[in-house]
């Protein structure tokens, strides 16, 4: 396959925090559509992993390539990618100081130079999508954390990325509300999003994605398709691993 | 009417004048140039290289840590013998300014760190600039957490400015003065000018927590937020 149908590819990727070597030789390709789910234990490097794609983490060595632009130093070619990258926190990381409405239609307006009316008109679009259109005039902080998380994603969605990346959407969220913000992933990824998820939330992964990667100190260990990758895992440490999280 | 309560009603133009003449616009003035100098410090000492760092904070240091009665002194009096000569103001707005931008650096350093890191990412992450986040995400979030602490130094700075009365500035505590020296009525005149001093910081109180109810309209409920 050429490397032009690649939507994100990593290659020897090595990152260190000080003498920590937290990324070792990852390797990833990612075809347009392709919906991944990254697991692990906590420290195995796969929100450093995701966070290298959009640089908010510096990788040191090896080479990544998004879209077919390949991230460099350039503060230019780095606002480019993340122009083309959505992505979802955790701690969802909403604009305290702004209306949901204006969280999602910020970007679009000051960085792609949008209309504010055809911005808005495009948020609106979004926010009915993660059904949440009726709060548009809230304040994040007046949402309870589910919908918080839906009005990131709509907010990421707004500047129509090519790839979107979720580092643990639902760690934060309360049991009762993690169905809305994955029920609203599901919905994205039927939409042939290509996704790149961080989380444990394994009917998550067995429903939706192409393949599911396993890391561990810092190391892709094993990625297969899911019902192979549950049913049938080749790895010592993925066989420790699915044990403790699925038997509990 | 007792003779206290005629001096104060007769004296009250002359110190209104020096109030509304000088005091207010020397406070404003000096408030609004020392907060942008303040500003300025405090981004080079977060943002910028190595030597102007160092820079920035020798002139903090310098300025918290020398009294400003010695910073006017030596503005107004010391650097003729070097040939610099300042007019009395001048010379109170440059001390002031100077000494206002390096308390507000502080806080301005203070607030603009006390944003949370995801804000920057989140900003990042939808292809902002760093000047698009600072200006859009991080400075409307940290100005709210200012507006107390650069209060505080507003009202101080009003009182501090009865200072320039040693620089001959004709302001509301030297009016007071000159009139007191002539009447011998030390303690009318100068309870006068504290009443005028506590009714101008009390106005700018009302102002404080005006914008503080401005800036804070979103923060009613911050939970879940980080």
């Amino acid at each position: 396959m050429s490397s032009e149908n690649y939507m994100v590819q990593l290659k020897n990727v090595n990152k260190w925090y000080g003498n920590f070597h937290v990324l070792k030789n990852v390797n990833l390709n990612v075809k347009k559509g392709e919906r991944i789910v990254i697991c692990g234990p906590s420290g195995s490097g796969k929100s450093t992993t995701i966070r290298c794609i959009n640089r908010l983490e510096e990788h040191h060595q090896g080479e990544i390539i998004v879209n077919g632009i390949t991230l460099n130093n350039d503060l230019k070619n780095i606002e480019s990618i993340r122009r083309d990258v959505g992505m979802v926190f955790q701690h969802f990381n909403l604009f305290p100081h702004l209306t949901v409405l204006e969280n999602c239609c910020l970007a679009p307006i000051w960085v792609k130079k949008v209309p504010r009316r055809e911005a808005e008109a495009t948020a609106m679009r979004y926010l009915e999508k993660v059904k949440i259109p009726d709060q548009a005039k809230k304040f994040p902080g007046q949402l309870s954390g589910g919908q918080q998380q839906r009005v990131a994603i709509a907010r990421a969605l707004c500047m129509n990325p090519d790839v979107m990346l979720f580092d643990e959407p639902t760690s934060a969220l309360d049991p009762e509300m993690v169905k809305e913000v994955l029920d609203t992933m599901i919905s994205l990824a039927e939409t042939g999003m290509t996704m790149l998820c961080v989380t444990h939330e394994m009917g998550f992964a067995k429903s939706v994605a192409d393949r599911v990667i396993f890391m561990d100190g810092g190391q892709i260990v094993e990625e297969n398709e899911p019902n192979e990758f549950f049913n049938n895992p080749q790895n010592e440490r993925t066989q420790l691993f699915l044990s403790q999280i699925l038997n509990h | 009417m007792p003779d206290w309560l005629q001096l104060m009603i007769d004296s009250f133009p002359s110190l209104l004048y020096a109030g509304l003449v000088f005091t207010i616009p020397l406070t404003l003035l000096s408030f609004v140039l020392g907060l942008s100098l303040g500003f300025v410090t405090a981004l080079t000492r977060l943002y910028a290289p190595l030597p102007l760092v160092a820079l920035a904070r020798f002139y903090v240091w310098l300025f918290r840590g020398t009294p400003l009665l010695v910073q006017l002194f030596l503005i107004f009096y010391g650097l003729p013998k070097v040939g610099i000569v300042f007019d009395p103001f001048p010379a109170a707005l440059i001390g002031f300014t100077l000494n206002v931008g390096a308390y507000s650096s502080e806080i301005v350093r203070a607030v603009i760190e006390s944003v949370s890191r995801g804000q920057w990412e989140a900003a990042y992450s939808i292809g902002m600039s760093w000047s698009q986040a600072m200006r859009r995400i991080i400075l409307p979030q940290a100005t709210r957490i200012a507006v107390p602490p650069l209060s505080n130094t507003f009202i101080a700075l009003v009182k501090d400015t009865s200072l320039a009365a040693v620089l001959t500035v004709p302001e509301l505590f030297q009016a007071a003065q000159r009139i007191a020296s002539t009447t011998y009525e030390p303690l009318v005149m100068y309870t006068e000018a504290a009443l005028l001093y506590l009714l101008f910081s009390t106005v700018l109180s009302w102002g404080q927590t005006r914008l503080e109810q401005h800036y804070g309209r979103h923060a009613t409920h911050l939970g879940g937020q980080s």
